[in-house]
Formats: structure tokens, sequence, C-alpha cells
């Protein structure tokens, strides 16, 4: 077995709501191996949001520990996050999230820039990586000049080009059509199978059917946590 | 660093409007600045200049003799003969108050006064005819006189015509034995400074019937010992007259010293009040980074969840903030540069924009925007990301 990538530890997430208390986590437990494909899936409100930032290192519990890739991220401070963030985790975001006035080469660099990388360097990376999703032509292009694809590509290119322990996918069709939905999650599946960990966030089963293992949060809980045969078999 | 800046140009460039208006502030505040600095400096050193030309070497003594106290023009020498090393010239001044005549000609507005042979070196005169005042005239009483260029033209055609010639003064004919150098070279007027009768002083005491002379002019040998020759002609007369109401020592340079002061208390006040619209821009610099920080909401949270840390977003914005302002300040100063020289040239006066003032006005808009960009930059560094992320 691979060592554990990611260790959840009862993990609990308390918003203030006016009075009311709402627990977007009440009790999380989960092991993620490295080079897993999971699927956290869960309806809206579920808690899934909650845990993906948690995961993400963008947010920390109220309680409970978080170990991403041996390190304990509950008690850190923004700037350390921000470091863990940028060494370890590759985002895909549904919206793409691409800056509009910066062009490929710029946006896919950006993690790179942050990791105090030399320009050179940089540039040969993020060249690299866009030439992995097809883009490299493009490079010079801004990213309002693309489809929605292929804004997710290169926002796929921006997550691999920092080499990361993990990406992670948060409703990353959510914008695309069909087709190229199909597209993004192949290219998914391909990043797995060449041995890259990978954590989708998503509100469709159907797309959760894509991972290898599946995850179902329902009101903070974990209810459901197995392979994605077992998954389909309760669908 | 260096990305940061590429940032913050690219920023300026794609909100050239907001960009240009925000600068428009600065661009006043720094130009107003340099036109009033420059034009006021400008001004100093025209007076300081008029004034030097008066002599600032020079101490003028003043002292009202009484019956009982009084000092004589041969004590006065003697004081000065004591005090060579201080002192370089000293002459009596004696006002004569009386018309100047040539047959039928007659000038009242010339100033008739006895002084030493040592005048012309105070004064700094040259003379285009014939010879000075010399120690043996005053010594004799002798009844010549050395005249300004002005009325030697104006009595008798040119200086050349004039030597030898007799002037009348207060009912005394007079030998003009001396023209000295024109000193205006732009006008010649009644009352200007070629407008003069120069006698030994010691005929112009007996026309003025007065038994002694109650002013004097020192000039000193060092401009940096003002203070202790001024000093030094006081005890003398105090020892004399024994009452510090009874005489006026006044040292030129001590004069200029105040006029300085005041005139930098002018400037000062003038580019404090430039400075209030500096302000005004900087908090026009801040107003518009708080609303750059909220409509870049999300880029800062994409930035901080790819991994920017709080330092890295902190810096982005204040060099953003910053470079505006020193763009802003840079043409400022070229306008005000070039305003300043406008209004000069208009004003009469030579007005070059200074170093100091363009030094300190440059880094007076760069601190702006470090110091008003700061608190919008501060507010983007601390944005959650994931609040930052969710807004559109």
């Amino acid at each position: 077995m691979e060592e554990p990538l990611i260790e959840l530890r009862d993990i609990y997430k308390v918003y203030q709501m006016g009075d009311e208390e709402v627990r977007a986590s009440d009790g999380v437990s989960l092991t993620i191996r490295r080079g897993e494909f999971v699927a956290v899936v869960g309806k809206s409100g579920s808690g899934k949001s909650t845990l993906m930032n948690i995961i993400g290192a963008l947010d920390v519990p109220t309680e409970g520990e978080y170990l991403l890739g041996g390190e304990d991220t509950s008690q850190m401070s923004d700037d350390q996050l921000a470091d863990i963030r940028n060494r370890m985790i590759g985002f895909v975001f549904q919206q793409y999230n691409l800056l509009p006035k910066l062009n490929l080469l710029e946006n896919v660099e950006l993690p790179l820039l942050y990791a105090g990388i030399p320009a050179k360097e940089r540039r040969e990376r993020a060249m690299e990586s866009l030439e992995k999703v097809g883009l490299k032509e493009k490079w010079k292009n801004l990213p309002s000049q693309l489809s929605g694809g292929q804004q997710q590509r290169v926002s796929i290119a921006r997550a691999l080009a920092g080499s990361p322990s993990l990406i992670l996918a948060d409703e990353p069709t959510g914008a695309l059509d069909s087709r190229t939905s199909r597209e993004v999650l192949d290219f998914l599946k391909q990043l797995n199978q060449e041995g890259n960990t990978i954590i989708i966030i998503t509100h469709d089963s159907s797309i959760a059917l894509e991972a290898k293992r599946v995850v179902r949060i329902h009101d903070g809980k974990i209810n459901f946590d197995g392979d994605v045969n077992e998954y389909a078999a309760i669908l | 660093m260096l990305q940061s800046f590429k940032l913050a140009l690219r920023s300026i460039r794609s909100n050239k409007m907001r960009s240009f208006l925000t600068m428009l502030g600065i661009i006043i505040g720094v130009a107003s600045v340099i036109i009033l600095v420059s034009l006021v400096n400008a001004y100093m050193s025209y007076m300081t200049e008029s004034f030097a030309s008066l002599g600032t070497n020079q101490i003028n003594v003043n002292v009202i003799n009484l019956s009982s106290r009084f000092v004589s023009a041969d004590q006065m020498y003697e004081f000065y003969e004591e005090q060579e090393a201080l002192f370089d010239n000293m002459t009596p001044m004696v006002n004569v108050d009386t018309a100047v005549k040539h047959g039928s000609d007659s000038m009242s507005s010339t100033s008739v006064t006895g002084v030493s042979e040592g005048y012309l070196d105070i004064k700094d005169y040259g003379l285009v005819q014939g010879r000075n005042i010399q120690y043996s005239d005053i010594v004799s009483r002798q009844k010549v006189c050395v005249v300004g260029y002005y009325v030697a033209s104006e009595l008798y055609g040119s200086p050349e015509k004039a030597i030898d010639e007799t002037v009348k003064i207060g009912g005394y004919a007079f030998r003009i034995v001396g023209v000295t150098e024109r000193q205006d070279k732009e006008s010649m007027k009644d009352g200007g400074t070629d407008d003069f009768v120069w006698l030994p002083y010691s005929c112009a005491v007996k026309m003025s019937r007065n038994a002694n002379i109650s002013n004097y002019i020192f000039t000193i040998r060092q401009l940096d010992r003002a203070d202790e020759a001024r000093e030094q002609i006081e005890e003398f007369l105090y020892g004399i007259f024994k009452n510090e109401d009874l005489y006026n020592v006044v040292a030129m340079s001590e004069m200029l010293d105040s006029l300085n002061s005041m005139i930098a208390m002018v400037s000062a006040g003038l580019g404090g009040i430039a400075g209030i619209s500096l302000l005004v821009a900087g908090v026009g610099v801040m107003n518009i980074m708080l609303v750059s920080v909220t409509e870049r909401t999300r880029e800062i949270g994409i930035r901080k969840a790819l991994g920017a840390r709080k330092g890295v977003i902190l810096e982005q914005f204040v060099i953003e903030a910053a470079v505006q302002s020193a763009m802003g300040g840079i043409i400022g100063i070229l306008l005000g540069s070039a305003a300043t020289r406008l209004a000069g040239a208009a004003a009469g006066l030579d007005a070059t924009p200074t170093p100091s003032a363009v030094l300190i006005s440059f880094s007076v808009s760069v601190a702006i925007g470090l110091f008003f960009g700061y608190a919008p930059a501060r507010r983007a560094a601390g944005l959650n990301p994931i609040d930052a992320l969710r807004s559109e």
C-alpha cells in the first residue's frame, strides 16, 4: 500500500449563522493514498465544499487534525497555508479562474512564480505543461479568446505546472457541455494513470462514477466510502 | 518585485482613464509645489542680489550727538585705525539738503553728500574722468567735488566737458574734479543711482552747520565677522555715550539674514499650502486603490489559492499605488517646470525649478503612493481566499 497523502482525523467545521450553529463538517475522517482517484460527491449544502476547502488548505478545521503529506495544517498560519497549497495542490475550478489580463503562459506560470522559481525555468515548465494539454501554440492568447473546454485545459495545465502531489478539481465540468466534459474527464483519468493523485468534488453521481473510489457526504458526515463499483450498485 | 512592477504597469494601462484621473490630483499637487517654490526662490535670489548691490559688507552707524556727549569724526577715525584688522574702510556721511546749480540750470533731485576719500571704494565705483576726492582736500576743505554720470551729462553734456567746471551747491562754487562711471545701464533719471554729488565731508559739515557728524559707514574685511565688528563699534560708542539709545549700529549682512529668513518662511508657507493639495491627491489614490481591491477580489482569491503569500499581494498593490503616484509625480514635475519658466518669464524673473523642489516633490509623490496605497493593499492581502474566490 502507498503511504497516505491525505489524512482527515475527526474533522469538525462549525459556522455561526446568526443564532444557529451550522456543522458543515461533522466528524469527518478520511484517508487518501497517493495515486488514488477519488470523487467526493454530495448535494449542495451537504458540506462537500467545506471539505474541499479544508483538503485544499484554503481553510482550517474548527476541530480535528488534517495531515497533508504528513504535515498538520490545522495550526498553520495563512502564509504557511499558502506555501503548502503552492507546493502540494493543483486546483481546477468550475469557473476555470484564469486571470483575464494575463496570457495563457503567464497564467500557467503563476504557481511557479509564487514558488520562487527563476524566470527561465518557469517559462520552460509552463510551456511543457501547456504542451501536455495541447495548447502550446496558443500561449500568447488571452483566456477570453478560448472556448470553455480550452480554458479548463489551461487551468489543468496551471494545476500541473507546479508538479503538485494532489490535483483538486472542484466541479471541473460544471460549466462545460457534455462533449467537452467527456474530454476533461478523460484527461483527468489519463493524468491519474500517469500516477497523479486526483480528487474531484461534484454534485453529479454520473461524474463520480468516473473515479475509482467514491466518498459521499451528507449533512457534514461521510455516509458512503468505497469502490466505484459498490457505489454504482447502491445508486 | 520586478513582476510586481510589470503587473502595476499593466494594471495602470488597462484602466487608462481611471489611472489618469487618479494621477491628475498628484500632477496638480506636484506642479503647484514646484511652481510656488521655484518662483519664490527666484524672487528671493532677485531680492538678495539687489540687496547685495547695496553692500552687504557695510555697517551703518547713526549717532545722536548731544552737547555734553558726542563723538567727533577724529575720534571715529582713531577707532577705525585701531581696528584696522576688522575694518576695510570708513567714511563719515553728511547729507546736504540743497539744490545743485550750474548757470540757470538747477537740479533738486540730486543727492549731495559729504564723504571721505574712501567712499569711492566703499561704493565700488570707478571714475570715467578726473580724480577722486583726496585726503588733502578734506584736511584743507577744498571746494572740489566728484559728480555722478547723470549730473555731468545733464549739466555739461558729457563727463569730459564737466571736468574743471564749477557747480554751485548751497551758494558755494565747487570745482568738479572727477566723474564716476555710469552705474545704471538701462536708464538714467532724476534721483537715480547716477544722480549725486560727493563733497569732502569737512566742507559739508560746515555747510550743514552741525558741529559733529551723525552718520558713518564702515566696511568690514570679512563678512563672517559682521557680528564682531558691530559689537566693537557698539562698545566704542557706549564708552562715549553711556546710553544705548543715542546710537544705532546696523550691519547690512544681518538685515540680509533676516530678509532671507522671512522669505524662507513665506516659501515654506506657500509650499505647505501646495502640500495640502498633494495630501488631497493621496486620499484620491487611496480611494481608487480601494475600488481596485474590491473589483479584483476574485483575482486576489485566485492568486492566494495558487500560493501567493500575504506579503506578495501587499507588495503588488503597494507597488501599483506607488508606480501610479510616481508617474503622476513625473508628469507633474515636467508640467511644473514648464509652467515655472513661463511664469518666470512673464514676471521678469530668472525662474528655474530648483533641484531640491523637484527631488522633494517626486519623493513626496512616491511616499504618498506608498502611504495611501498601504491600507487598501493590506485589505487585499488580508482577504480570505475562499470568500475572495466566491465573489463575482
